[in-house]
């Protein structure tokens, strides 16, 4: 009888335990303010070699996650490269991450809106969901010590850039 | 009409080779096509991935991305890429998680393990219930178990029927 119910308990707990990693696997929390930015390599879209958000620490940078089949990123693109014309410099920048995307895609997308800043390749959508997306496009901006200042699920404009990013970016980086 | 034997010998030795003819054809067709056979399809590879953004199969997909996927996987067609080629290409840009079937390694392998165990568990189980039942039904040792003959009582009453019938 004794066996019978440490079988019954250790069944019981086996299905909890899978149900905890079930839901802990599948947990999309969005990253929140002050929190680490994750920062895994990534394939650069447009060239060889890899990239990570982590070589931009000391940096402020404007995570913008993308897709070229995306209907709204198309309308965002030119307003994120208008403001990487406006405020990119050594201390500020926008990183395009290109996810669960075709990579000739999202290079020919980049090429159509003539984007300037550096753009990686997240394929298999990993590191979108490790900042905790839901779609495409997101933003995030990412203070220099690599902790998230701000973030916006859905695409931005230059109302939003202006009046929400701007002035979280440091004066030095407005002038540059 | 009468058959010598030795043209009776010619005609099962012909009848044999006709049948065996017969038989063999398909495998070796099927074996020069075999360079054919290797080229796949949209739609043969549509049931086989996954829409990644969309968490279904391919052939079941219909948002944005999937229509890109298809387009890839089209051209990859046209191209005579194998169905493995294809499949390669579109981990290489979407991930293992594109493959709709486990890929065998990692936690993956628990879709194939899981089953398993829990096949023999089962099995156990029941092989258990059954050895239990049975030895509380009496037969330890498999037999089954003794039936008492009738009692004094009941002989006495059926010799009487018996002897009431006069048979």
């Amino acid at each position: 009888m004794r066996i019978r119910s440490v079988i019954a308990v250790l069944v019981a707990v086996a299905i909890v335990a899978l149900l905890v990693f079930g839901l802990v696997s599948k947990g999309n929390s969005r990253l929140a303010v002050g929190e680490t930015a994750p920062s895994p390599e990534l394939p650069k879209l447009e060239e060889p070699g890899s990239g990570s958000l982590k070589e931009y620490r000391g940096q402020w940078v404007l995570v913008n996650f993308w897709a070229s089949w995306c209907i709204p990123c198309r309308d965002e693109a030119p307003a994120l490269e208008q403001f990487q014309k406006e405020h990119g410099s050594k201390n500020f920048t926008i990183l395009g991450i290109d996810t669960q995307d075709l990579s000739d895609d999202g290079t020919k997308f980049a090429d159509q809106y003539e984007l300037s800043y550096p753009q990686l390749h997240d394929g298999n959508g990993d590191t979108g969901h490790e900042f905790g997306t839901t779609g495409v496009p997101e933003n995030y901006l990412v203070k220099p010590n690599g902790k998230l200042a701000w973030a916006v699920a859905g695409p931005v404009d230059a109302k939003i850039l202006n009046e929400q990013v701007s002035p979280l970016l440091p004066p030095k980086s407005k002038e540059s | 009409m009468t058959f010598s034997p030795r043209g009776g010998r010619l005609t099962t030795i012909f009848a044999v080779l006709v049948a065996l003819t017969a038989l063999l054809a398909p495998t070796v067709a099927a074996a020069a096509e075999a360079p054919s056979s290797l080229r796949t399809t949209l739609n043969e590879i549509e049931e086989e991935v996954m829409c990644p953004v969309c968490g279904t199969l391919l052939g079941l997909a219909e948002s944005p991305q999937a229509t890109r996927e298809k387009a890839f996987v089209e051209k990859l067609v046209k191209e005579g890429k194998t169905k493995s080629e294809i499949k390669d290409e579109l981990v290489a840009q979407y991930g293992d998680a594109v493959l709709a079937e486990p890929n065998g390694s990692g936690f993956s392998i628990s879709a194939y393990v899981v089953p398993i165990v829990a096949f023999i568990i089962a099995a156990i189980l029941l092989a258990g219930a059954v050895w239990k039942w049975r030895r509380s039904s009496g037969g330890g040792d498999g037999s089954l178990p003794a039936v008492e003959g009738p009692s004094d009582e009941d002989r006495r009453r059926l010799d009487e029927d018996l002897g009431r019938y006069d048979l």
